[in-house]
């Protein structure tokens, strides 16, 4: 900032030099949303990166280590989308704060990394001007430089880094092409123009001017219209195409997590069962080994499992996110959620509810509106996660034949879709009531960008996918690990006579058996007692309570198919009940924790807990009663 | 008040009539249909149809947004695809494709609509 204060605050995009010695170079990467922010931080920094909330606002945080080929290390800090740097939103807010240094929990970057979509420069130029102003060393990255070749669009690099006053690299972050001028930037080897005064404005029409005539200056010809992109969505959001394609998605990804990926799924089954027997064998009999082996290697195994479908689940959401097809999507629905008083911008949080509630609900921090924020997060535990989807899984598997109907579609998947279904119904009747009473609000106008179709590239799923295993594991290894170690305890004291006691009679049969009385009249037994306590905890816990009480309860046969033993313990009407107890209640702490966090209180949290468990209680009580008459 | 129910009155049955208007403009093609009133807001527009913004009708902070998504006062805006129903529509303007519901294109206020030309 030296540079700045000697010329007067003059505004000036003064293109300085990084001090030459510093150990770790903090450098923040920023841009308008769809300009390819974040596939060039992944080019960039790859596998090293983590992800975090900016303290005390609901904004994410990515950071990661870019090393450069000349050995040197940059730490990346990769900020939200904004198309202008007046703090209107919190997104713009945290990228000012944190490009004026006013965090103190994020250090000042040193040099920032504008990213801009050269398909689209002259509007994208408007964020050039107040990012320069800062004083910053910043270099300006025309982004999809591929796709502006290919579309016929031309520009003078050299004449458009003169009239910025900044260095300007022409890239193809998806290609990697053009990388190494970022590297040399970030090594500081780059050439840089000559520094020069740029105006500061605060009005959008005349920045959009100054970009033109910037853009102008530089032989900027824009490309011809996307072609593909138009006759697709000609396709795609044709009035009666349209929604088929749009069923059809729905559709074909559902039935894939389903059913497609059973064997895979058996085969991590069989791993974590053969390994079992091995360390069953290869440890003496003892108090130790059973708590290896029936408290943590079936607890955690029986979660385990249930990866490769999660995983497969978020590569779908991937590739539609990356492939653009998302934002149509979100176009097709938006009638839709009008009609439950919701608006488009909350179909994205929901949809990414059927992955975690907990990523949704950050997620809602795009909605503007307070109100209509509010009741995004209120009903998004309603979708059905992927948590539910094991206990789904299991229990449907256990009651259900695989039997095909119409040929194609299993009885299980039409099962699965009718649970997710029911889960949207309540979203939808809640914020209805919601937004109709309480959080009653004017409307705000719906605005989506339509980015131009692209293919996902594989760096940029496989990211996403390493991404969401190290969440998935990382419960499985806390939480679920920790939920799964405790029921042990309790499954094995009291001692009496040097012997741990029937599970019946030990501390968790007598917690189960407490609450037996409340769960009678849904169908439920103590052991399932156990297993709805514990599921409070997170929701797929239950399969690795239940895994673990029945491993105790038949210890002969260590290989006590958990299918069997649940169609031996609960009727068809009390296998309903659950199901509906599951898609209704609010069995996660962490969500429970995020909504505090993002409501600003207890509150809200509190009034949702009980809202959900009673719906829970309830509906699986009518459940269990109309199953009767069945 | 009579007046003004009369004309939009006007404006939804008689569409296709050329009624006269003291803001009628020069139409170039002759063609009997583009002589009608001329639309006043991006919601008049049907796909392929092409015009000038004017002015936009909403609060400070909703009218920010839709500037730097393009929707400039003088911007060329063309109507595109929209969401079955005809609700939300996508607007090509500035070099991107930005959907807006019907409620809110209302608001955006337009100069004149003519034909795209047709390209080969």
């Amino acid at each position: 900032m030296s540079d700045c204060s000697a010329c007067a605050g003059c505004g000036t995009a003064s293109a300085v030099a990084f001090p030459p010695d510093a150990a770790v170079k903090v450098v923040a990467v920023i841009g308008p949303p769809n300009s390819g922010k974040t596939t060039l931080f992944n080019r960039l920094t790859g596998l090293r990166q983590k992800v975090a909330n900016f303290p005390g606002v609901t904004v994410e945080q990515h950071t990661g280590i870019a090393e450069l080929p000349g050995g040197q290390a940059v730490e990346l800090i990769d900020l939200p989308g904004v198309y202008s740097l007046s703090p209107h939103s919190e997104d713009e807010q945290v990228a000012y704060d944190v490009l004026t240094g006013r965090r103190d929990d994020t250090p000042k970057p040193e040099a920032i990394l504008l990213v801009l979509d050269s398909t689209n420069l002259s509007r994208h130029l408007m964020l050039a001007a107040p990012i320069l102003a800062l004083g910053l060393p910043t270099l300006i990255i025309l982004n999809m430089a591929d796709d502006l070749r290919n579309r016929g669009g031309t520009l003078d690099i050299k004449a458009l880094s003169r009239e910025l006053g900044a260095p300007v690299a022409l890239v193809s972050a998806r290609q990697g092409e053009g990388i190494e001028q970022v590297h040399d930037f970030l090594a500081g080897t780059m050439a840089l123009p000559a520094p020069r005064s740029l105006p500061v404005l605060h009005d959008v029409p005349k920045c959009r001017e100054w970009a033109g005539r910037v853009g102008s200056q530089a032989d900027y010809r824009a490309p011809i219209a996307p072609k593909w992109t138009r006759r697709l969505d000609r396709v795609v959001l044709h009035p009666l195409a349209g929604p088929l394609v749009f069923a059809f998605v729905v559709i074909a990804v559902f039935q894939s997590i389903f059913s497609y990926i059973t064997p895979l799924m058996d085969a991590v089954k069989w791993v974590f069962e053969v390994s079992g027997n091995w360390i069953a064998t290869a440890l003496p009999p003892s108090l130790i080994r059973s708590l290896l082996v029936d408290g943590v290697w079936k607890g955690v195994g029986s979660v385990i499992v249930f990866l490769p479908q999660v995983l497969l689940l978020f590569l779908f959401i991937g590739i539609l996110e990356d492939s653009g097809y998302l934002a149509r999507a979100a176009l097709i629905a938006d009638r839709t959620m009008a009609r439950f008083g919701l608006q488009g911008k909350s179909f994205i949080p929901l949809l990414s509810a059927y992955a975690c509630a907990v990523p949704a609900i950050l997620s809602t921090r795009t909605i503007e509106n307070k109100r209509d924020r509010t009741a995004t997060i209120l009903i998004a535990p309603f979708m059905t996660c992927a948590a539910r989807f094991p206990v789904y899984t299991l229990i449907i598997a256990a009651f259900l034949p695989n039997r095909q109907l119409l040929g194609f579609l299993s009885v299980r998947t039409v099962a699965m879709i009718g649970l997710y279904a029911l889960g949207f119904l309540m979203a939808v009747l809640t914020a209805r009531v919601l937004k109709s009473s309480i959080l009653k609000s004017g409307r705000t106008p719906f605005v989506l960008e339509m980015p131009a179709y692209r293919w996902p590239t594989v760096q940029s799923l496989g990211l996403r996918l390493f991404d969401r295993s190290k969440v998935f594991l990382r419960r499985a290894g806390t939480v679920i690990l920790l939920v799964t170690v405790l029921l042990w305890t309790a499954a094995h004291v009291p001692y009496s006579h040097g012997r741990p006691p029937a599970i019946r009679d030990s501390l968790a049969g007598t917690l189960g058996r407490t609450i037996e009385p409340v769960i009678k009249p849904l169908g439920f037994d103590w052991k399932i007692g156990i297993g709805i306590i514990t599921s409070f905890a997170a929701r797929e816990t239950i399969i690795a309570t239940m895994g673990a009480i029945y491993g105790m309860d038949h210890p002969d046969s260590t290989s006590m198919d958990l299918q069997s033993a649940l169609r031996h313990d609960l009727t068809p009407g009390g296998a309903v009940a659950l199901l509906i107890f599951f898609a209704f209640a609010m069995q996660c702490v962490s969500t429970v924790a995020v909504v505090r966090r993002e409501t600003g209180g207890w509150k809200w949290p509190l009034a949702q807990f009980a809202y959900m468990s009673a719906l829970a209680y309830g509906g699986a009580f009518l459940a269990a009663h109309l199953m009767r008459f069945v | 008040m009579k007046k003004a129910r009369r004309k939009s009155d006007k404006r939804h049955l008689d569409k296709d009539f050329g009624v006269a208007h003291t803001e009628m403009e020069m139409q170039l093609s002759g063609n009997k249909r583009e002589s009608a009133i001329p639309p006043a807001s991006l919601v008049d527009l049907r796909r392929g149809d092409e015009a000038v913004l004017s002015e936009i009708d909403l609060p400070v902070e909703d009218a920010r947004r839709l500037m730097e998504l393009g929707f400039l006062p003088g911007a060329r805006v063309v109507a595109g695809q929209s969401a079955p129903g005809g609700d939300p529509r996508v607007f090509q303007v500035d070099g991107s494709e930005v959907a807006v519901r019907r409620e809110t294109a209302q608001r955006l206020k337009i100069h004149h609509k003519g034909r795209l030309p047709r390209k080969a």
